[in-house]
């Protein structure tokens, strides 16, 4: 209990990642909530990454750390984009009135 | 090693508390400001555990950009305010109590399986090639990531760029009614296009605007 070690940070690493994961299911608001969802998710693996980097001494996870952190930046450029675009056109982002494709 | 303990206990717990907040919170720029303390906590944790440069990383990252971004977008919107009950739901979409059912299963999964982790004591004692203790964090990153890894780090410079690109391309539109320079029209212009020579009779005058 006291002790820290690499599991504390793995079972915090799997909580934030089932919240992000809550958020994206319940979610009914609008999509910019689960694009921060989608964020949580992410930032629970770099927790999983920098914690197996440190406790196994091996620098390598830091630097798919620092990948997975890029494509999060680009990943919430574009979601963002899109999401502008669609309320231009729509009025709302509204996640239940988005049924156009009938999906 | 108990300053340790209280640390991470302190920043895991904000940590969770502002994830949970970040889901249920009724007001979206209030959901963002949790985002940015999630953040802010997990990356005082990586500078706590040792990776200095990566949580140097996540502040200028997440919250700089990141989460500035989501602020902007939230705020020219004008979609903060929602009054639905984020558990309520409409009455045909009843898959709340299935997402939650889920959600729990894969969260038990995974504390079952990584909370029980070991590692065989040998392979624990062993130390990577990569990993000098002389070195700070950020040297040591560099050290792999401009050698050996460089074609990764390229290949994330351009999915930068393609993202920048692809969100320019996606919100612009062109508006009816705003004059623009058209340096091709500017420049391709004839005298013969721009200037009429006019011969002007004696007591008559030229009449503009014809």
């Amino acid at each position: 209990m006291i002790e820290i070690s690499l599991g504390h940070y793995l079972v915090l690493g799997a909580v934030i990642f089932s919240l992000g994961m809550i958020g994206i299911f319940l979610n009914r608001k609008n999509v910019i909530v689960i694009l921060m969802s989608i964020e949580l998710i992410l930032l629970a693996v770099n927790i999983n990454l920098v914690s197996f980097s440190i406790f196994l001494q091996d620098i390598v996870g830091q630097v798919f750390t620092m990948l997975i952190l890029t494509v999060a930046a680009a990943e919430a450029a574009i979601g963002l984009a899109i999401i502008v675009v669609y309320y231009r056109n729509k009025g709302s982002i509204r996640v239940e009135e988005i049924n156009q494709m009938k999906g | 090693m108990i300053a340790h303990a209280i640390f991470f206990y302190f920043f895991s717990i904000i940590a969770i508390l502002s994830a949970i907040m970040v889901v249920v919170s009724r007001n979206t720029v209030h959901a963002v400001f949790f985002l940015i303390l999630d953040f802010v906590s997990i990356g005082c944790l990586f500078i706590m555990v040792g990776a200095e440069f990566l949580g140097m990383m996540m502040l200028i990252v997440y919250v700089g950009a990141v989460a500035v971004l989501f602020l902007f977008v939230v705020m020219i919107m004008n979609v903060s305010e929602q009054k639905l009950s984020w558990l309520r739901g409409s009455k045909k979409s009843n898959h709340i109590p299935v997402g939650l059912v889920i959600s729990f299963v894969i969260l038990l999964e995974l504390i079952v399986v990584v909370g029980g982790w070991k590692y065989k004591s040998s392979f624990l004692n062993t130390r990577s090639l990569n990993f000098d203790g002389g070195l700070t964090n950020t040297h040591q990153l560099g050290n792999v990531m401009y050698t050996e890894y460089i074609h990764l780090f390229q290949i994330s410079g351009i999915i930068l760029l393609l993202s920048m690109i692809g969100a320019i391309v996606l919100t612009y539109r062109k508006r009816e009614g705003v004059k623009r320079q058209n340096y091709f029209t500017q420049i391709s212009r004839e005298p013969e296009d721009a200037v009429k020579l006019v011969d002007v009779n004696f007591k008559e005058g030229v009449k503009l605007d014809d």
